[in-house]
């Protein structure tokens, strides 16, 4: 076994023979190893996040055109380390009637959650945290966590102002767990398992190949779950202010503005997991192992490029139109896909790969089709309603119910 | 005493004490956060048994929509959210006897059973216990009667919930 083929049991053979060889217990040198390697993979996790946040402020420089940070430093790259010592040099406030351990309880919550997923995800083939059987389970699990300290701090802070963006947020997540988890089962019927290795092993043709829609519906529910424009209710600035944590001030907003950005990257991180065969692209993955970690972010932060390119470019929407686009919609659809998509794997599974692969991609566009149509009609029906109740105002006419017709145009 | 006991004994004292804070705590929001710690507990318990898919199910079930709905249900529902009045009733040295007879007898069945004193075996490398457990769940000889059962009620409450909802026109 060498450094190049597989780095991180290298290391931690090493550190083995170096610590039982002190004299420690087997036991404790393989406890402490692995705690090693989380504090490892968290603190490379939060080195990502200091430079998201100058790639957040460049992206949404060039969506507006502007520049961005560019005074500290070359490229203004500096400039996150600066925005640190200003979070950190700020008061600390606790409101009066704040429930003090929740409170401050909520902000590491937050980040928590996000980091807890990183447990799960394949950097390469052999640099995992941990490779669940229920992994795709376990996105939503951790993501229980987030909704659960995002009501604290609202809660917490005693602020009516936090409540309702609580409120709203919880109320987004909650509906919009059963699309993402219905979609994430796709991968899962296709691949076979719900380990996130398995899935990413078995992806020789991309997923998003063989369940366009169903990685569209992914990306959809993954910005709502991040509360991302155009899902972003829980901190519409024009109506509450920012949302649950309006009265963070200092590091702890900086934790919650740390985690949102985290969790952006790591949702495209996911997404390029279920849906862009992960760590692999045409056999440049086996190379080793760091190569593919490589390509892994590549690909997160490809997805997490069009997180923010959704964001800075469409408007918020309100919130019955969200919660009827998630139950009226995207749920049904959701459900659809699953169950087409599982009929079509098994019938198709026996045939050649090409046809295998036509078969799945074009059900999906069928799928897509037949749903933009029962919209069409749909919208086209509530037009001739509209505009014919409004015909009827300007226009008083003895029969008012046969005005279907006149409308139209 | 081996690593796993260690982490179990330390499981089992969390769950007790933070299963006692839910019903000794005024505060029902604090009430609700204890209840949280408690099934997470489980959770830790689960996985200790090498029960991944149950572990994860109880933090996504539990913590991700019922411990969530009662906060929801507490901060919508009352203005003051301390309780005040007596936490005991009459009846507490009855409740007292039927736990205490419900764990001696629970303890006593276990005790007869071969597994009582083993840790969970790890599976054979490879084993697929997921799989297993959704192939289970479906076989006619396996538990296919009580699932569908399950579904039908839940579906039944979920009619139910949407009937008693809906707006009459």
């Amino acid at each position: 076994m060498n450094f190049w083929t597989n780095p991180v049991n290298f290391v931690a053979q090493w550190l083995l023979g170096l610590l039982t060889g002190w004299g420690m217990p087997g036991w404790l040198a393989s406890l402490l190893i692995q705690f090693i390697g989380v504090v490892v993979l968290v603190s490379m996790m939060m080195l990502i996040d200091i430079f998201l946040v100058w790639i957040e402020r460049k992206v949404v420089a060039r969506f507006q055109d502007r520049l961005g940070p560019n005074r500290v430093g070359p490229f203004g790259m500096i400039q996150p380390f600066a925005d640190i010592i200003k979070l950190l040099i700020k008061e600390d406030i606790t409101p009066d009637g704040a429930d003090k351990l929740i409170y401050n309880l909520a902000p590491v919550l937050s980040l928590m959650s996000v980091l807890l997923l990183w447990a799960i995800v394949p950097l390469a083939p052999v640099i995992f945290g941990v490779d669940l059987n229920v992994g795709v389970l376990y996105i939503i699990a951790a993501g229980a966590i987030g909704t659960l300290s995002i009501i604290l701090a609202a809660w917490a802070s005693n602020n009516k102002f936090a409540l309702v963006g609580a409120f709203r947020q919880v109320a987004v997540l909650v509906s919009f767990e059963v699309p993402m988890l219905a979609t994430m089962l796709i991968p899962t019927v296709l691949a076979g398992s719900m380990g996130m290795n398995e899935i990413v092993q078995s992806q020789n043709v991309w997923y998003i190949v063989l369940a366009p829609l169903a990685g569209l519906i992914f990306m959809v529910a993954a910005i709502a779950e991040l509360g991302r424009a155009p899902f972003d209710l829980n901190e519409a600035e024009s109506e509450i202010v920012a949302g649950y944590h309006i009265e963070y001030t200092g590091m702890k907003f900086g934790l919650f503005y740390a985690g949102e950005l985290l969790h952006a990257f790591t949702f495209g991180g996911f997404w390029a997991v279920l849906f862009l065969g992960g760590y692999r692209f045409f056999g440049l993955e086996n190379l080793g192992p760091i190569v593919a970690a490589v390509i892994l972010m590549a690909k997160a932060l490809f997805g997490y490029w069009l997180i923010m390119w959704v964001r800075y470019t469409v408007m918020r929407i309100r919130i019955d139109h969200m919660l009827a686009f998630n139950w009226k919609f995207l749920t049904p659809l959701a459900f659809v896909l699953l169950m087409l998509t599982a009929l079509m794997n098994a019938l198709l599974r026996g045939t050649s790969s090409g046809v295998y692969i036509l078969g799945m991609l074009l059900t999906n566009v069928i799928l897509g089709w037949v749903i933009i149509e029962i919209l069409r009609g749909l919208s086209r029906r509530e037009r001739e309603r509209i505009e014919g109740v409004a015909t009827v105002k300007n226009f008083p006419s003895p029969h008012p119910l046969s005005q279907g017709e006149r409308g139209k145009g | 005493m081996t690593f796993t006991q260690i982490i179990f004994l330390v499981t089992a004292a969390v769950i007790l004490g933070s299963a006692l804070m839910v019903v000794s705590t005024r505060n029902l929001v604090h009430a609700a956060l204890w209840l949280i710690v408690t099934l997470f507990g489980v959770a830790v318990l689960y996985a200790i048994l090498n029960a991944s898919f149950l572990a994860v199910v109880q933090v996504v079930v539990y913590i991700g929509a019922i411990a969530i709905l009662f906060i929801f249900a507490i901060m919508l529902t009352r203005r003051e959210m301390r309780d005040r009045g007596p936490q005991l009733n009459r009846g507490w040295w009855l409740n007292i006897i039927i736990a205490g007879l419900t764990f001696g007898g629970l303890f006593w069945m276990l005790q007869g059973w071969s597994g009582f004193s083993k840790a969970a075996a790890d599976f054979p490398s490879g084993y697929d216990a997921v799989g297993q457990l959704g192939k289970a769940l479906v076989s006619p000889t396996g538990f296919v009667l009580p699932f569908e059962v399950a579904s039908v009620l839940l579906l039944a409450a979920l009619v139910g919930a949407v009937y008693v909802a809906f707006a009459r026109k």
